[in-house]
């Protein structure tokens, strides 16, 4: 019964999210690629630090800083080095949009 | 497992008046209201992922899942199992979630593939319609291409490269049974392969249960291929640091260019170009190729047969329409990780819910790899990099500085690659956030 009740409320937030991100769907998916680190809907389960819910402006400085290196890093700075300025604005919105 | 097959039934006949989804043209005609037919075969990192995201991205296709397994074993972490860091409880996970969000999921293993009349049929005797038909098999090992790797030797010798009870679970067993001062014998087959770091790390994990329990004993690694196939500066370091690597009392001895050709499990042998190798137990992974699935549907037509070239835009096969091929079956540039397997399942479920809706796919994905390896004392490093879709090259290519591995290994990348999997467990299997993981870093 516990298990049931857990995965109406998982299939609830899966597509409760899926409705709330408008965003378009490339947006979407380039987010969605986050999530085998950051977790689901970048909600982590560990010391990756989560997404959802950052703000903008922090998301975009955060992926500039790994950009240029004044902010050190293990994986981020390939990460960064990856996308562009306009792909880092399209999956902060994404994420702030995640309550 | 739950089938629900009164509900998917009544999906599939609700279904049956829906035009097929011959082509992108076709899709591109649907309008956003098309009832496909999606059947997904296989449930790894690949497969769940893929039928978890197109059922979010797109809730209208009815999504079939085909897998025989009743529980998801983890590849990644099955290394830590051979450490004694981890048991099998702890890296096998329900699919009692992903399970639910699909239309139906379905405990068989799939026989054979119509691709004309588009349908798929299993042991079980049922035969599925398909609009879009999903291969998510991993790989096939081809135990014939080394001599004497029987059926009776296989009760022996373990490859443990699906990881399972019965391969991983054995082969720790068979560790702890062997005394101090043996020998383990493992094998890397010719790139390319299932995880290309795998082998090294699972030295490492092996070595650092040794170094603990059986301290006189020894590693010898017959690698296929000429060097160390992956992250070599961060595993010579390590192996270096831990393990006395390069010294006259090194617990790894590594032999490049000595590909396993004959195991002979009576005498615990195996053979190789150069010489025969004894040892206490025998770890040998055999060559690879797509999974046995994908020659069914005839998609297994690149690098002589062996894998499934597809289009990076949909995931689509090249040679057979309406099927899409995922992770390491594909033919591609991407290294064949958990991690690739999980995010091409999502441009799979992107390109397809954008065909579905009427759109044309991405003509320009981007997409991710991130691969921790463990050394089993505590540390760890990684290998990360973005591919685009390069117009000019018809290629998903790194841009400038994007793709890269760790400086050194640390307690942190640790945490992380224990974080990264249950990360990408939780995104797999659509794991609730209350999920208890028993695994250790």
């Amino acid at each position: 019964m516990k298990k049931s009740l857990a995965v109406t409320l998982l299939l609830a937030g899966a597509f409760g999210a899926a409705a709330s991100a408008h965003a378009d769907p490339r947006a979407r998916f380039m987010a969605a690629n986050c999530s085998y680190c950051h977790g689901p809907e970048g909600k982590s389960t560990g010391a990756i630090p989560s997404l959802a819910g950052l703000e903008v402006k922090y998301f975009v400085d955060q992926m500039k800083a790994f950009k240029d290196g004044s902010r050190p890093a293990t994986v981020m700075k390939k990460h960064a080095n990856g996308y562009t300025d306009a792909e880092y604005e399209a999956m902060a919105k994404y994420f702030a949009a995640i309550k | 497992m739950t089938i629900n097959r009164r509900d998917f039934l009544k999906a599939s006949g609700a279904a049956a008046g829906v035009a097929a989804v011959g082509s992108l043209s076709g899709c591109a005609s649907m309008g956003g209201n098309a009832t496909p037919k999606v059947v997904v075969v296989g449930a790894g990192f690949g497969g769940s992922t893929f039928a978890k995201y197109l059922k979010t991205w797109y809730p209208k296709a009815i999504v079939t899942v085909i897998e025989p397994n009743a529980h998801f074993t983890s590849c990644p972490f099955s290394n830590t199992v051979l450490a004694g860091i981890n048991k099998m409880d702890d890296i096998e996970l329900p699919y009692a979630y992903v399970s639910k969000m699909v239309d139906a999921w379905v405990k068989d293993t799939v026989t054979s593939i119509d691709t004309k009349k588009q349908t798929v049929t299993t042991a079980g005797g049922k035969t599925f319609a398909y609009d879009k038909l999903v291969l998510a098999g991993g790989v096939e090992l081809l135990f014939d291409k080394v001599q004497g790797y029987d059926a009776e030797a296989q009760k022996t010798i373990k490859h443990a490269w699906k990881a399972g009870r019965d391969q991983t679970g054995a082969l720790r067993k068979q560790l702890e049974a062997m005394p101090d001062g043996g020998t383990f014998v493992m094998s890397v087959p010719k790139a390319p392969y299932r995880c290309p770091p795998g082998p090294y790390e699972r030295a490492c994990m092996v070595a650092s249960y040794f170094k603990k329990a059986k301290p006189k004993s020894k590693i010898i690694i017959l690698d296929g291929n000429p060097d160390i196939a992956s992250k070599k500066g961060l595993f010579v370091a390590a192996w270096t640091k831990h393990f006395g690597y390069g010294t006259d009392n090194s617990m790894i001895e590594f032999r490049p260019n000595n590909q396993p050709r004959s195991v002979d499990a009576n005498k615990m042998m195996v053979g190789t170009e150069f010489d025969d190798v004894k040892g206490d137990v025998i770890n040998l992974v055999p060559p690879m190729r797509a999974a046995a699935i994908t020659g069914l549907a005839g998609v297994r037509t690149g690098n002589d047969g062996t894998w499934c070239p597809i289009s990076y835009q949909t995931f689509e096969s090249t040679v057979v329409k309406n099927v899409h091929i995922l992770g390491d079956s594909a033919l591609t540039n991407f290294p064949k990780s958990g991690s690739v397997a999980n995010n091409t399942g999502k441009m799979c479920a992107y390109a397809m819910s954008e065909m579905f809706a009427g759109r044309k796919p991405d003509p320009a994905p981007v997409v991710t790899n991130t691969c921790y390896s463990g050394t089993g004392m505590g540390t760890a490093f990684h290998v990360a990099t973005v591919f685009r879709w390069n117009e000019e090259k018809k290629a998903m290519v790194p841009p400038k500085d994007a793709n890269g591995v760790s400086k050194e290994e640390s307690e942190l990348e640790m945490a992380y690659m224990h974080s990264w999997a249950t990360n990408v467990w939780s995104d797999t299997l659509a794991l609730p956030a209350s999920y208890k993981f028993t695994a250790q870093g």
